[in-house]
C-alpha cells in the first residue's frame, strides 16, 4: 500500500447535510468536515478555494462561517493557490486554528511550510486540519476554458458542474451531461508541474478524500493523523459525516490504488527522463527532490 | 540529556533583525540556552569581545569588503566555528545590502558588501527576510541531535539539515526571478502560492495560478524560492511531519 501513504483508517463516506449534498462533488466530505470543524471550533478560519471573477476560476478564500464555506463548493479543475493565504489567514484574519485544503502538491507545501518555514513566521502551530483531495493532474484555467469551450463546445458560463471520473471529462449544464470528451484529450492541457508529482491521495494530509473507488454520491476517505481521526470521529458522531466500511465496495481501494500505482511510476519515468541520461549532449532539468 | 552545544551570534552589516527573530522564540530561547545552547559569544547580549572556538556560528549581515575589522571577524568566525550558518538574506544572498552604493554616514566609502559565502565556506543557509524564530530555533534544535544526539537522532538531523545544506551549495544570489528561473523555467511549479505567502515584502502575487514577482519590490531575501515545495522537497523529513512536530514540541518544553 506504499502508494496510498500511511493511514488509521479508510472508509466510504459521505455528508451527513441533505443541503451540502444537493451541491457537492461527490460525497461533500470537505465542506461537512469543515463545516463541523468551524461550529465546533476545532478550526476557526478554512482557506478553501472560493469562486473567482471568471466562472470555474478559482479564487483562494477564507471562510470563517458556514455560509462563506458553502459558496466554495464543488470542484473546480484548475488551480487555486490556497497557500498564498497561508500567512494572511494569520494575521489579517488573526486566525489561530487553520483549516486549508488541497491538492497532494499543496498539502506537501503546507507541511514544508511547517517544518521548513522560511518565510513562515507563526504559521506552523496554526495548521489545525489539512485535508487533501485525490488529485491525477491540474490544469492551468486557460486550457481548462479551452477543453470547455472549445472541445466541449460549451460556453463556460453555462455550465453547472464540471466531473472527471471513468476516463472521462463531463461538462454539465442545467440540462444534465451536456458534453463529454476522453480524458486522452485533456492531457495536452495539464500544468507541466504536475508531471513530476509523486502523490496522488495526498499522503500528508489529515484526511484525504476523492470520489474514486466509491459508487456515485459517495467518497472514499483516508484518515491519517491524530489530529484528522479526533476531528473525523467526533463529526461522524455528530452526523455531519455518514462513513461505512471500505469492505466489498466496488471500485473499493483496488482502483485508487492502481491509479496511484500508474500516476506515480508515470511521473517517476518523467523525471528520470528529465536528467537526461540518454544523451549525453544534454544537460540535466533540475530534480526538486532531496 | 547529553552536554550542551556552543553557539555564537556573529553580527557583521545586519540590521539585527534576524537576531531579534531568534528572541522572539521569548520563552522557547530560555528553553534553548537552558538545555541545549551556550551562548559563548553574541555582542548585543553577552559580554565577549572576541570571537571564541564553537559548534555553530549563527553570522548576520553581509560583509563590507571595504572594512578590515569585517574581513578578519567572518575569517576568525570561519576558522573557529565546526558549522557556519548563514543566518538570513543578507548573510546569505546579500539581501538589501546588494543595493548599496556608499554614501552613508558615518562611514560614506563603505559600498561594497558581499554575502558571506562569497568569501568563506557555509554550511547551512537559513534564508529570509527576517529568518522566522521558527526556523532558527529548528536549525538549532537539528544541530544540537547532529553533534549531540544518538544515531536516530544523528540521522533524523542530516536529513533535515540537508536541504538548507545544499542552498548554501547553491550560491549566493537570490531573487524573485528564481521563481521563473529555477521553478517556472523548469516546468516545476505547481501553482501552490507558497512563495506569494513567504514574501516579506509581498512582492508576489499569483496570477492565472502562476507567480508573478514586482521586480523593484523584491529585496532580494530568498524567501520565495526556499519556501517553494519545488525548489526542495524532502520526503523522508516531511513524511514524518507528525513525529518531528510532536518532537519539536516535546523538547521546547521547560
Amino acid at each position: 500500500m506504499e502508494y496510498l501513504g500511511q493511514y488509521k483508517a479508510v472508509y466510504k463516506a459521505k455528508s451527513g447535510c441533505e443541503d451540502i449534498l444537493a451541491k457537492a462533488q461527490d460525497g461533500g466530505i470537505v465542506t461537512s468536515m469543515f463545516a463541523y470543524a468551524l461550529e465546533t471550533g476545532i478550526i476557526d478560519g478554512a482557506i478553501v478555494a472560493g469562486p473567482g471573477s471568471e466562472p470555474y476560476k478559482p479564487e483562494p478564500m477564507i471562510a470563517t462561517t458556514v455560509e462563506e464555506l458553502f459558496a466554495a463548493r464543488g470542484t473546480k479543475y484548475s488551480v487555486s493557490p490556497n497557500l498564498a493565504l497561508i500567512k494572511e489567514a494569520t494575521r489579517s484574519y488573526g486566525l489561530d486554528k487553520i483549516g486549508i485544503v488541497g491538492t497532494p502538491c499543496q498539502i506537501q507545501a503546507v507541511r514544508k511550510a511547517q517544518l521548513y518555514p522560511i518565510g513562515m513566521r507563526d504559521v506552523p502551530d496554526k495548521i489545525a486540519l489539512a485535508l487533501g483531495i485525490f488529485c491525477m493532474e491540474n490544469f492551468p484555467y486557460q486550457g481548462l476554458f479551452q477543453m470547455v469551450e472549445d472541445h466541449c463546445a460549451t460556453k463556460i458560463d453555462n455550465v453547472t458542474k464540471m466531473d472527471i471520473g471513468k476516463g472521462k471529462f463531463s461538462v454539465y449544464t442545467e440540462r444534465g451531461v451536456n458534453s463529454q470528451i476522453p480524458l486522452k484529450v485533456t492531457h495536452k492541457y495539464e500544468q507541466p508541474g504536475c508531471h513530476v508529482c509523486l502523490d496522488y491521495v495526498a499522503n500528508m494530509a489529515d484526511i484525504s478524500t476523492g470520489s474514486v473507488g466509491t459508487p456515485d454520491g459517495w467518497s472514499t476517505v483516508f484518515v491519517r493523523s491524530a489530529a484528522g481521526e479526533a476531528a473525523f470521529n467526533k463529526a461522524v458522531e455528530a452526523g455531519w459525516i455518514i462513513a461505512e466500511s471500505m469492505d466489498g465496495v466496488k471500485p473499493g481501494l483496488e482502483l485508487v490504488e492502481k491509479l496511484a500505482t500508474e500516476k506515480i511510476t508515470k511521473n517517476q519515468k518523467y523525471l528520470e527522463h528529465r536528467l537526461h541520461k540518454e544523451h549525453p549532449a544534454l544537460k540535466p532539468l533540475r530534480n526538486p527532490y532531496i | 540529556m547529553a552536554d550542551k552545544i556552543t553557539v555564537g551570534h556573529v553580527h557583521m552589516s545586519g540590521c539585527t533583525g534576524c537576531l531579534v527573530s531568534l528572541a522572539d522564540n521569548y520563552e522557547g530561547l530560555l528553553t534553548i540556552l537552558d538545555k541545549y545552547a551556550d551562548l559563548v559569544y553574541c555582542l548585543t547580549l553577552a559580554d565577549v569581545r572576541h570571537i571564541p572556538k564553537m559548534d555553530v556560528a549563527l553570522v548576520e549581515g553581509s560583509v563590507c569588503i571595504n572594512d578590515e575589522c569585517s574581513m578578519e571577524e567572518i575569517l576568525e568566525t570561519r576558522e573557529n566555528a565546526a558549522i557556519v550558518v548563514a543566518l538570513g538574506g543578507c548573510a546569505c544572498y546579500g539581501n538589501t545590502t546588494r543595493f548599496c552604493r556608499g554614501g552613508q554616514q558615518n562611514q560614506p566609502q563603505h559600498e561594497g558588501f558581499l554575502p558571506i559565502g562569497d568569501l568563506i565556506k557555509v554550511d547551512v543557509y537559513i534564508p529570509g527576510c527576517a529568518p522566522t524564530p521558527q526556523q532558527i530555533r529548528n536549525v538549532c534544535l537539528m544541530a544540537f541531535l547532529l553533534l549531540k544526539g544518538n544515531d536516530e537522532q544523528k540521522a533524523l538531523a542530516t536529513a533535515y539539515l540537508t536541504p538548507l545544506m545544499s542552498l548554501a551549495a547553491a550560491g549566493t544570489e537570490a531573487c524573485g526571478c528564481d521563481l521563473m528561473t529555477e521553478v517556472i523555467n523548469q516546468g516545476l511549479c505547481c501553482g501552490c502560492g507558497s512563495c506569494a505567502a513567504a514574501c516579506p515584502v509581498r512582492a508576489v502575487t499569483i496570477q492565472y495560478g502562476k507567480p508573478q514577482v514586482e521586480r523593484d519590490l523584491c529585496i532580494k531575501c530568498g524567501a520565495c524560492y526556499a519556501q517553494c515545495p519545488r525548489s526542495f522537497f524532502s520526503f523522508e523529513v516531511c513524511g514524518q511531519y507528525e513525529a518531528i512536530t510532536n518532537l519539536i514540541g516535546e523538547v521546547m518544553k521547560p
